[in-house]
C-alpha cells in the first residue's frame, strides 16, 4: 500500500514529458494549425508594432494584477484575479512572439518583455498606475476589459490569421474579466456609504485615461484590414460603462482627458512615471542573468 | 398522544463510531463523532488550510520578478492553486461546524498555527524550484497517507490536492534541472537554496516520535497513518537519489546509505531551531501573519459592501413579490 501511495513522488525522476502541469502555462498552443507567416502586402514592422501595442497592454496590466496576489479581500478574489492575470499573460506571450515573427528579427517573448527599455513599450498609460485600493482595481479592470473585449471582438475579423486566432480565444476570457469587474463595481457602488465613495473616486482616478484608448494611431492606419480602428469602439465601450455606472448608482465623471506630451502618449513610448518602477521589478532577475536559461 | 422515541445513547453512538474507524470506513459530516475527534479534525484541517494560504506568500514574492514569461505563468498558476486548496480545505472544516471567518480570525491573531516552513524567506529564484521539489515533496509525503483519512471530506479533499501538489513538485524539480544546466551563478543559486531549505524540510514532519504529543490518539482515530519519523525517513530515502541526479549536495555530512537498515542514515535535526520558529521567532513569522492580517483588514470594507449589497438586493426582490 505504502509504495503505491508514493508513486507520484517516485515518478519525479522519470524523464517522461507530462504536459498537465498547470493551467495557462503555455503547453496548450492557441496557434496550433494557424499559418504564422506574414502575408504579402502586410507591413511587417507595422504588424510587429501593433502586436507590441496589444501585447504590452496585457503584459503590463497583468503585472499590476499579479501585485494583488496574497492581498485580495477574499480567497475567491485571489483565484479570480490570478485567473485574469494568467489569461492576460497568455495573450501577451502570443502577441510578443508574433511581433518577433512579424518584424523578421526572430526575437522571442522574453526578449521583448525583459530586454526592452521603457520608451520601447507601446502600452496605453491606463495600465501603468499602481492600484491604491480594491475599488481602483475593479474600476480599471472594468474600463480595460470593456475596451479590450470590444477590440478583440473586432479583431476576430482581422485578415491576419494569427491575430484573428488570438482574438477568438481572448474574447471568451475578456467577457469573463469584464463581467467580474462589473459585478464588483455594482456591489461597491451600491454597497455601503464608504464603498460608494471609494468606488466613485476610483472611477474618477481612471477616467482621464479613457480617451487615449480610442485615439487612432499611425500604426493602425498602416494596417487596414489587419488592425481594428479604435475610434469606432468608443460608443460601444462607453455604453457598457454607462450601463454599469448607472446600475451601481455612480456618476459618470465629467473630467478632461490626461494631456499628451508633445502630442505623444503610451502607444508612442511616452509613459507615466509608474512604468519605470514596474519594469525595474519585472526585469530585475532576467537582466541580472542575461546569459541564463530558465 | 405522545410518542417517546429513545434517542440512541452515547454508548451506542460511540460503538458505531469505533466500528466505522475499525473497518476503515469514512466518518461523514452528519455522523455522530466524539467531541475530541471533531476538535482535532478542525484543528488539523484549519492548520492545513492556513498553511496553503500563508504558503502563497514566499512564492508569491517572486511572481512579479519571474525571469521568463513561461516561469511566471507556471508560478502564478501554482500560487493560484494554493488559494484554491485553501478554500477547499476551509470548506471541509466548515462541514464540522467551523466557520471560515472565525478560522481566519484565529490565524491573523496568532491563535492557530500553520506549517513552520513558510516562516523561512525566499531569497532567490531557485527558492521557487526548491520549494517545489523539497517543500512540496515533504508535503506530499505527509499528505498522501491523509487521502485515507477517516474523515470523508478531508480525505477526498486530499486526493485532489495531492494530485496538484505532485504537478507542482515536478515543475519545481524541472526548474532546478534547467537552472543546473545553465550558468555558474544559477548553479550556485540552486545550491544555496538547497542549503537553506533541506533542514527545514525535514522539520516539516514534526517532532521525533518520542516527543510527539498527538501522534498516538491521531493514529488510533485513523486521521494520521504513519509516525513522523517513518515519514521523515521515507522523504530522505527518496530525496537523496533526486539530489544526485540534480547534481546538488545535501548539507548533511552524516548522510550515508546504511546497507543493514536499507535506509539512509542522516544527521539529527536542530530541534531547538524548529522550536524557536514554532514559538514565533523564525525569520518570517511576524511578517507572514502581519501580511495576511493587513490583507484581511484592508479587505473588510469590501466584504462589508458585498454583504450590504446582498441584503439590499434580497430586500428589493422581496418588495417586488
Amino acid at each position: 500500500m505504502i509504495e503505491d501511495e508514493f508513486g507520484a513522488y517516485h515518478a519525479l525522476t522519470e524523464s517522461e514529458d507530462d504536459h498537465r502541469w498547470a493551467f495557462g502555462t503555455g503547453f496548450t498552443d492557441a496557434l496550433e494549425g494557424v499559418d504564422t507567416g506574414v502575408a504579402e502586402g502586410i507591413d511587417g514592422d507595422a504588424l510587429a508594432a501593433y502586436c507590441l501595442m496589444l501585447g504590452d497592454d496585457a503584459l503590463i496590466y497583468s503585472h499590476r494584477l499579479q501585485q494583488w496576489i496574497t492581498r485580495a479581500p477574499e480567497l475567491e478574489e485571489e483565484t479570480a484575479l490570478g485567473n485574469i492575470a494568467l489569461d492576460l499573460l497568455g495573450q501577451a506571450r502570443m502577441l510578443l512572439a508574433r511581433a518577433g515573427r512579424a518584424d523578421g528579427t526572430g526575437r522571442d517573448e522574453d526578449r521583448f518583455a525583459f530586454f526592452r527599455d521603457e520608451h520601447e513599450f507601446r502600452n496605453v498609460r491606463l495600465v501603468e498606475r499602481l492600484d491604491q485600493d480594491f475599488a481602483e482595481l475593479v474600476a480599471r479592470l472594468l474600463i480595460f476589459s470593456a475596451f479590450r473585449l470590444a477590440l478583440f471582438d473586432g479583431l476576430r475579423a482581422s485578415t491576419d490569421p494569427v491575430l484573428s486566432a488570438i482574438a477568438e480565444k481572448g474574447v471568451k476570457e475578456l467577457t469573463y474579466h469584464r463581467d467580474y469587474a462589473a459585478s464588483w463595481v455594482v456591489r461597491l457602488g451600491d454597497g455601503t456609504e464608504l464603498s460608494h465613495r471609494r468606488m466613485q473616486a476610483a472611477i474618477e482616478v481612471n477616467w482621464p485615461l479613457l480617451d487615449e484608448l480610442f485615439t487612432p494611431h499611425a500604426v493602425e492606419a498602416a494596417l487596414a484590414g489587419v488592425a481594428v480602428e479604435v475610434g469606432t469602439l468608443r460608443a460601444e465601450v462607453e455604453a457598457v460603462l454607462d450601463t454599469v455606472l448607472a446600475t451601481a448608482s455612480l456618476d459618470r465623471p465629467d473630467l478632461a482627458p490626461m494631456a499628451k506630451l508633445r502630442g505623444l502618449a503610451g502607444r508612442d513610448g511616452v509613459h507615466t512615471e509608474a512604468l519605470g518602477m514596474l519594469l525595474a521589478e519585472l526585469q530585475s532577475v532576467a537582466r541580472a542573468h542575461p546569459d541564463a536559461t530558465w | 398522544m405522545t410518542m417517546s422515541l429513545d434517542a440512541p445513547d452515547e454508548t451506542m453512538l460511540q460503538q458505531h463510531f469505533d466500528s466505522t474507524i475499525a473497518h476503515e470506513h469514512r466518518v461523514e459530516p452528519r455522523d455522530w463523532m466524539p467531541d475530541g475527534y471533531r476538535k482535532t479534525m478542525i484543528r488539523q484541517i484549519a492548520q492545513h488550510a492556513h498553511s496553503e494560504i500563508i504558503g502563497m506568500q514566499p512564492e508569491g514574492n517572486w511572481i512579479t520578478r519571474a525571469p521568463s514569461l513561461r516561469r511566471k505563468a507556471v508560478l502564478l498558476a501554482k500560487v493560484q492553486d494554493e488559494a484554491g486548496h485553501g478554500m477547499y480545505l476551509y470548506s471541509a472544516a466548515e462541514t464540522l461546524g467551523a466557520d471560515r471567518a472565525d478560522l481566519t480570525d484565529k490565524l491573523v491573531h496568532g491563535q492557530q498555527k500553520y506549517s513552520s516552513i513558510f516562516n523561512y524567506p525566499t531569497l532567490s529564484y531557485a527558492d521557487v524550484g526548491v520549494i517545489g521539489w523539497l517543500v512540496d515533496g515533504a508535503a506530499i509525503c505527509n499528505q498522501v497517507p491523509l487521502c485515507r483519512s477517516s474523515y470523508g471530506p478531508y480525505g477526498r479533499a486530499m486526493i485532489r490536492i495531492c494530485k496538484e501538489e505532485s504537478f507542482h513538485q515536478r515543475q519545481g524539480y524541472e526548474l532546478l534541472m534547467t537552472m543546473m544546466a545553465g550558468t555558474d551563478a544559477q548553479r550556485a543559486m540552486v545550491q544555496g537554496a538547497v542549503d537553506r531549505f533541506w533542514w527545514p524540510s525535514l522539520m516539516m514532519f514534526g517532532p521525533p516520535d518520542d516527543a510527539s504529543v498527538n501522534t498516538e490518539q491521531s493514529m488510533a482515530w485513523g486521521i494520521k497513518r504513519h509516525t513522523n519519523d517513518e515519514l521523515r525517513q521515507r522523504f530522505v530515502d527518496m530525496s537523496v537519489p533526486q539530489a544526485e541526479k540534480l547534481g546538488v549536495r545535501l548539507p548533511d555530512p552524516e548522510l550515508a546509505w546504511n546497507d543493514a537498515r536499507q535506509h539512509y542514515d542522516f544527521g539529527s535535526v536542530d530541534w531547538d531551531e524548529l522550536s524557536a520558529v514554532i514559538k514565533g521567532n523564525g525569520p518570517c513569522n511576524a511578517q507572514r501573519v502581519a501580511h495576511r492580517k493587513a490583507a484581511h483588514d484592508e479587505g473588510a470594507w469590501v466584504r462589508d459592501a458585498a454583504t450590504a449589497y446582498a441584503a439590499k438586493t434580497s430586500r428589493r426582490l422581496e418588495a417586488k413579490t
